[in-house]
């Protein structure tokens, strides 16, 4: 043996580059993992714009259901997309011990893994827009709103993924991973999915009226449909921002419990 | 600014003072003391259960201590925790490896973590690979691994920041012969050409009989003996006869009462072991005792003590009879 090696403290950005290099490379290793969440929003949004924008557009003349649809759609690709069953994996097989018995900043192995998400929510958006294209959707705000339009829903996925990973670090668990599918479905369908806010009414128009997918959507649309509304946009940042600040707070109490060694 | 002391070079690699570790009402680890020199083989042994490897998690701070104190490699384990991972490798129970990694991604990310420049974390994998005899399957997938390979890429793992302390729990368990006698090569060989201390945990009597400079033996949580390995089996008498039986094994202790050169006689189920000075003068005797007392002799061996006849003598019980940990 003969190279000369001494062990140090990487430093926080290094660690953070190995543990999202990993992830981002395991990732593309299960497609198995990632078609579904492609298949989901494309097939809803084809079912959804096929089955009622005749009937829509033609009780609401000027309206474009298409693109009313679009968020909709890219809000089911990137809700609920994370690495959560991959950690329970790592808990399970002994491999995090691994990573604990290393140096290694333990904040980066939550973040890491979050950096790999971010990059797969902004990869899975990009066919679901190119869908929206197809059929004639179009950006008032232009390529930069495109650009924003993914960003903000890229962010949205991100701040969503707090909830999946707190469940795996506390429990170690995969069913119950996989029951946060679960938490999915009010944030996605108590909201503005068929009709816009002012259409609805009742209990549902209360709950969407506190859904913060509702004001994401609502930015989103304005990007297709309308153009730069500040408004709509802070909106929507705020409801990512609340989501993101309660699921992050869950994840990183989940993560000191993991890592406290008691 | 707080700075990390320095430890003495010439301190142990690894000590303990009443180390103890409870799960609830459960005290897995009850009060164990350790002192590990530095260069030096030692072998934890014990049963399942006994609190191996809950003691090694202590010590590579995977777990706190619920009490006691540790230190590993001059720093503690409880309150420098990083210090202490900078210093250690490890290989635990189960190889917990990443199927879908490539054998060099793994090693590659170890070395990274450890904050290894680039060309100096190539020039070592590389050294690596070739030590654990890997090959060309190192870039390949981990889920294409033996189990004999998996193994070995643990170790390398464990050595890729050449660490001044190795611990290994159960390194050899599952391995066919083959893969255990070169588990033991390397092992030998880091710690004579490397002076590289080694903690090294085995429920097997032979691989701290054949490894481990000292042994400590612990069962239900307390180390209940520990010296070198001929010293322990030593203490225990020359050699041991042990007698399988049909029949009131208390017949038979009574029966070797006065029995010149017998020394000491457990009772264990069918078993009688009875430990002597000299087998070879003092198997005639016995058996002419064993044959004039009511009970069925159905064997009689004569062989010198293991370490698990000491084992046996300090909890009267084998060490593969215990539960899972």
């Amino acid at each position: 043996m003969s190279t000369a090696v001494r062990a140090r403290h990487a430093g926080f950005v290094s660690d953070l580059h190995s543990v999202a290099l990993r992830a981002l490379r395991l990732t593309l290793r299960e497609p198995e993992a990632v078609i579904p969440a492609l298949i989901i929003p494309l097939f809803f949004f084809l079912v959804n714009t096929g089955a009622l924008t005749s009937f829509v557009e033609r009780t609401n003349p000027g309206f474009d259901f298409k693109a009313f649809q679009l968020p909709v759609a890219i809000a089911f690709a990137v809700t609920g997309v994370s690495r959560a069953g991959s950690l329970v994996t790592d808990i399970q097989s002994g491999y995090f011990d691994r990573l604990l018995l290393t140096p290694v900043r333990r904040l980066t192995l939550l973040l890491g893994l979050m950096v790999a998400d971010f990059a797969l929510v902004v990869a899975l958006t990009l066919p679901v827009v190119a869908l929206g294209f197809v059929v004639g959707v179009r950006f008032e705000t232009g390529f930069v709103g495109f650009v924003v339009f993914v960003l903000v829903a890229a962010t949205w996925g991100l701040a969503f993924t707090g909830f999946p990973y707190a469940i795996a670090l506390k429990t170690g668990n995969p069913a119950a991973v996989n029951a946060s599918f679960l938490l999915f479905f009010p944030f996605q369908f108590l909201t503005t999915t068929f009709l816009p806010q002012q259409l609805l009414t009742g209990w549902l128009a209360t709950v969407a009226r506190y859904n913060p997918v509702t004001y994401l959507l609502a930015g989103l649309r304005s990007l297709i449909t309308v153009g730069w509304e500040w408004g709509e946009l802070g909106k929507a940042l705020a409801a990512i921002a609340a989501v993101g600040v309660v699921s992050m707070s869950l994840a990183l109490a989940a993560l000191r419990g993991r890592v406290r060694r008691g | 600014m707080l700075s990390t002391p320095v430890p003495d070079p010439s301190s142990p690699a690894v000590t303990a003072e009443g180390l103890v570790r409870r799960f609830g009402d459960k005290t897995a680890v009850d009060g164990v003391d350790l002192r590990v020199e530095r260069g030096e083989i030692y072998g934890f042994l014990g049963p399942n259960g006994a609190g191996k490897s809950t003691t090694v998690r202590m010590l590579t701070t995977l777990i706190a201590p619920s009490g006691g104190r540790a230190t590993v490699a001059g720093h503690d384990v409880a309150t420098e925790a990083d210090e202490v991972r900078l210093r250690i490798g490890v290989a635990l129970q189960e190889a917990a490896l990443d199927d879908k990694q490539t054998g060099l991604e793994f090693l590659d990310l170890q070395g990274r973590l450890y904050g290894i420049p680039k060309a100096a974390r190539r020039a070592r994998i590389a050294e690596l690979v070739e030590l654990v005899d890997i090959g060309d399957a190192i870039g390949r997938r981990i889920g294409t691994y033996s189990g004999g390979m998996k193994r070995r890429l643990d170790l390398a793992a464990a050595l890729v920041h050449d660490p001044e302390v190795l611990f290994l729990d159960e390194p050899t368990t599952g391995l066919d012969p083959a893969s255990r006698s070169s588990v033991w090569a390397e092992v030998r060989r880091l710690n004579t050409e490397q002076s590289m201390t080694i903690f090294l945990t085995t429920q097997y009597l032979e691989e701290a009989d054949a490894l481990a400079d000292r042994v400590g033996i612990i069962d239900r949580g307390r180390i209940v003996a520990e010296g070198r390995p001929e010293d322990l089996k030593r203490s225990i008498g020359s050699d041991v006869i042990v007698a399988t039986i049909d029949g009131d094994p208390g017949l038979v202790e009574a029966a070797l009462v006065g029995v010149a050169g017998v020394e000491r006689v457990e009772l264990r189920g069918e078993e009688v072991v009875i430990s002597v000075a000299d087998g070879a003068a003092t198997v005639s005797p016995v058996a002419v005792a064993l044959n004039g007392c009511a009970v069925a002799v159905r064997g009689l061996t004569l062989r010198t003590p293991t370490l698990d006849d000491v084992f046996l003598h300090l909890t009267g019980s084998h060490i593969r009879e215990g539960e899972g940990e």
